[in-house]
């Protein structure tokens, strides 16, 4: 697959989007050659905005992530966030991976306050902040705890504390629910539409769930399978605040079945 | 059934193993009566020991401070050594291929070279001591150490963490639990090191008694030796064990003793 740029669109290189990605290509390199993992992605995320991105197992939505996170360089094009080029992690970024990562032997706290402490000690008012955020998450008096005290749902509510704690900008959440079940998964879904209501982060919200993302997103960008490329971005104009009851109406389930059968004509899904 | 081998009480299930075994041992020998050249009875070596009790003790002293000098110094070197690993691609290929090579060969057969560069001392023993202990503690250190969830790591990176951080505060609690199980497997080797030290030249240990005992056929006193080794190894092993659960509360393997003793009979 060659990345000819004649095809690349003109699009204006200065722009307020807080993330910004043009014409962002990533290649790995394998023993069979290298491998397209993405291909042509152009997005912007603007401030405050919440975006999704679904698609197929392996279509490099996490990829797209862990670029955006400056974990990982590009092969093509440029990712900006809050207007500077990405050479490393930005400033002012909360992560959320699909596996919670709690460290075993601190407690629930001691692990929200970890993203402080690895380059200094929490002051007093960030320990506050930490119970504060716990508390949020319904997980105070767990506060001693260790991880493995914890179920599934509330570790995952404890590593969404920590992302939040240093208050950052932007938050990546990489799948963060798809290894809980359905009923966590619904109360998480609920708490984070709420959180983000009241402190409107500028998200990143990747996930193979169609209903996820549409309860969650203003936007909801569609990928291919291998090489990932976004296929199509779809506004999403429900009331917010939202609750559970959204997911009944119509409008809901349209935009549900406009993606699935989106997803269908693409050959990804089956109808 | 709560009691035996459910893990409620371990130290109470080896007691009670190691003394049906000693009672098993003494009625075989008053049946059968073997000659003591061949077989003496748990009585009979309980004797011998209570006629030199001080000899014996001072000997397994000088054991026991080679086996933990050489266990302490294995730890000390292996860890650095296995940090060293982890952080330099170069030691990687290198000194982690070379142990990994070495290892394969019966190190014990080593012994007397050590003899040759630092005589009859103490300093044979401790060396050998520590060339045996140390190959499980550093795979072991190596394995743990590498053992932690990338999304970890990638966390510490957007945290922009100090390689220091990722180290104290990731990477060596994480290989505590390896680190563990290498220095179990260590503390017994850095005993059989000692030991083996103390057959290739000198003149004292309990390594050196069992020599002296079978160059006389005094077939008891060698039982005394042991003995008295095997309480101090199966003491060392659980002193390390002991430290591992202080140290590793939050453990997988702490967390519910009873349930993985019945898990292993299930097996």
């Amino acid at each position: 697959m060659s990345l000819s740029s004649e095809i690349a669109i003109p699009v204006s290189e200065v722009t307020d989007a807080y993330v910004s990605l043009r014409q962002v290509a990533k290649t790995y390199a394998s023993t069979r050659g290298s491998i397209a993992a993405l291909l042509d992605i152009d997005l912007d995320i603007q401030p405050r905005e919440f975006v999704s991105v679904v698609g197929p197992s392996g279509c490099g939505k996490s990829t797209l992530l862990k670029l955006v996170a400056g974990l990982e360089g590009v092969s093509a094009g440029s990712v900006r966030v809050a207007g500077r080029q990405l050479n490393g992690p930005p400033d002012r970024l909360g992560v959320v991976f699909q596996r919670d990562v709690l460290l075993d032997w601190r407690t629930i706290l001691d692990n929200v306050l970890l993203s402080i402490e690895f380059t200094r000690k929490p002051t007093p008012a960030e320990r506050d902040r930490a119970m504060a955020l716990l508390t949020r998450f319904g997980l105070a008096g767990y506060e001693d705890r260790f991880p493995f005290e914890l179920s599934g749902g509330m570790r995952q509510r404890a590593s969404i504390c920590r992302a939040l704690l240093a208050d950052p900008e932007l938050l990546l959440m990489d799948e963060p629910f798809g290894a809980l079940d359905a009923m966590t998964r619904d109360d998480l879904n609920v708490e984070l539409a709420q959180i983000w209501q009241d402190t409107r982060k500028t998200l990143l919200f990747i996930t193979h769930s169609i209903v996820e993302a549409v309860f969650l997103s203003d936007r909801v960008v569609m990928m291919s399978k291998a090489p990932g490329r976004i296929v199509d971005t779809i506004t999403i104009d429900l009331p917010r605040p939202r609750r559970l009851a959204v997911r009944d109406s119509a409008e809901f389930a349209g935009y549900v079945h406009r993606i699935r059968h989106h997803f269908a004509e693409l050959g990804i899904v089956k109808e | 059934m709560r009691g035996l081998f459910t893990g409620e009480s371990e130290a109470r299930d080896i007691i009670a193993v190691l003394a049906s075994a000693l009672l098993l041992w003494e009625l075989g020998v008053r049946i059968f009566h073997p000659s003591p050249l061949i077989l003496p009875s748990p009585s009979m070596i309980v004797a011998a020991f209570l006629e030199a009790p001080a000899l014996f003790l001072r000997h397994l002293a000088f054991t026991l401070a080679m086996t933990l000098l050489g266990f302490v110094l294995a730890v000390v070197l292996g860890v650095a050594l296995a940090v060293g690993i982890i952080y330099s691609r170069f030691l990687e290929r290198t000194a982690y291929t070379l142990l990994v090579a070495l290892n394969s060969i019966p190190k014990v057969a080593l012994a007397p070279l050590f003899v040759i560069w630092m005589g009859t001392g103490p300093e044979p023993k401790i060396a050998i001591a520590l060339m045996l202990a140390i190959f499980p503690i550093v795979i072991d250190a190596v394995l743990g150490l590498r053992s932690v969830d990338p999304d970890m790591l990638n966390l510490a990176r957007v945290s922009r963490a100090s390689s220091w951080a990722v180290l104290t505060k990731i990477r060596f609690p994480c290989a505590l639990p390896s680190l563990f199980a290498g220095m179990k497997v260590g503390i017994s080797f850095a005993l059989v090191g000692a030991i083996v030290g103390e057959f290739v030249a000198g003149n004292y240990g309990i390594g050196f008694q069992i020599l002296v005992a079978q160059g006389q056929f005094d077939t008891v006193r060698v039982f005394v030796s042991l003995l008295l080794l095997g309480i101090v190894g199966t003491v060392l092993f659980f002193l390390v064990d002991y430290a591992e659960r202080l140290l590793l509360p939050w453990h997988i393997s702490h967390r519910a003793r009873s349930d993985r003793s019945v898990g292993q009979f299930a097996n």
